[in-house]
């Protein structure tokens, strides 16, 4: 091998390796930036016709119904608005940061799921609402480290609402539900609406 | 480490290369900040596993460059204020510059043949 056919091994070696170190670092240094403030919105909306809904209801099984209902459409929205605005900005929902942020997001959903028929089955449902708050929370603290700086805001703001629900007795469970499912998804969307667009 | 070291052995190889941002480090930085956010001091020191004195180093050799900007905010009077460091045009035409090199040396790398590109 040449001098020549040696240096060019070499640089090509290095400008791979170049490449490969850029990449990493741009993907680390990313934030996930396909949060929709409409789709945020939209999910308070939701949360606040559920709220009275459920408070009407007389049973326990309905009130549950429409809490899960809520939480479904809820999802939907919020997922197809997080979706189409990755999409118009071209960011990957299962690469970097959007990856991340999925994974911040998923175990503790995971959790509340599997948190919500153990207490269920337990009878404990007046629970129900400072648990769905507080694992919201988490889910959001968690995700958000790796998202714009609203959402982990307002992670701190479903954790706050659920400590005090935990101590305000099940009477109150709608009112928190509404504030928070309601209310601060509310307003965290208008803050992101007006940072980072819809 | 100091500020250019590293520099040597590939400015040799490859003299038309932009010394500033061709350091290991500094590219590293560059990477960091080529999204267009304002990253603070600490971010990019968890990021890029530095000491607060390296990182400060070629920060500084970036600046001196012009292809980064400090800007220092304060929330609350009374408060430290904190440093975001951002690219500046000029930072990111070199860094846009310098991938394009790379990718023209893997380029030419391919088409030399499979021996050459280490395939």
């Amino acid at each position: 091998m040449s001098q020549g056919q040696g240096r060019d091994l070499s640089m090509h070696g290095k400008a791979a390796s170049d490449l490969a170190y850029i990449r990493r670092t741009m993907d680390g240094s990313m934030r996930f930036t396909a949060v929709s403030g409409w789709g945020g919105v939209a999910m308070g909306a939701v949360a606040l016709v559920a709220a009275p809904l459920a408070s009407g209801r007389a049973g326990a099984e309905g009130w549950l119904a429409v809490w899960l209902a809520a939480a479904l459409g809820g999802m939907l929205v919020g997922g197809a608005a997080i979706v189409s605005k990755a999409r118009r900005t071209g960011q990957s929902l299962a690469a970097g940061a959007g990856r991340r942020f999925a994974f911040g997001l998923g175990p503790p959903l995971l959790l509340g799921a599997l948190l919500t028929v153990g207490l269920w089955n337990a009878g404990q449902a007046a629970l129900l609402p400072a648990v769905w708050l507080l694992v919201y929370g988490t889910a959001l603290t968690t995700a958000g480290h790796h998202a714009v700086a609203t959402i982990p805001a307002m992670g701190c703001a479903f954790l706050a609402l659920g400590a005090v629900a935990v101590q305000a007795g099940p009477a109150w469970g709608d009112h928190f539900m509404a504030l928070g499912f309601g209310g601060v998804h509310l307003a965290g969307g208008l803050v992101v609406l007006r940072r980072h667009g819809g | 480490m100091s500020a250019d070291a590293g520099e040597m052995p590939r400015d040799r190889a490859a003299p038309t290369l932009d010394n500033v941002i061709h350091q290991r480090v500094r590219l590293g930085i560059a990477s960091a900040l080529a999204s267009g956010e304002a990253l603070s001091f600490t971010r990019l020191k968890e990021l890029l596993a530095l000491t607060d004195g390296n990182l400060s180093v070629h920060l500084q050799r970036l600046e001196k460059a012009g292809y980064v900007v400090c800007e220092k905010s304060r929330k609350k009077p009374g408060r430290a204020a904190v440093s975001r460091y951002r690219l500046t045009r000029a930072g990111l035409a070199a860094f846009r510059a310098y991938l394009s090199q790379m990718e023209a040396i893997i380029d030419a790398a391919r088409k030399a043949g499979p021996a050459s590109a280490g395939a």
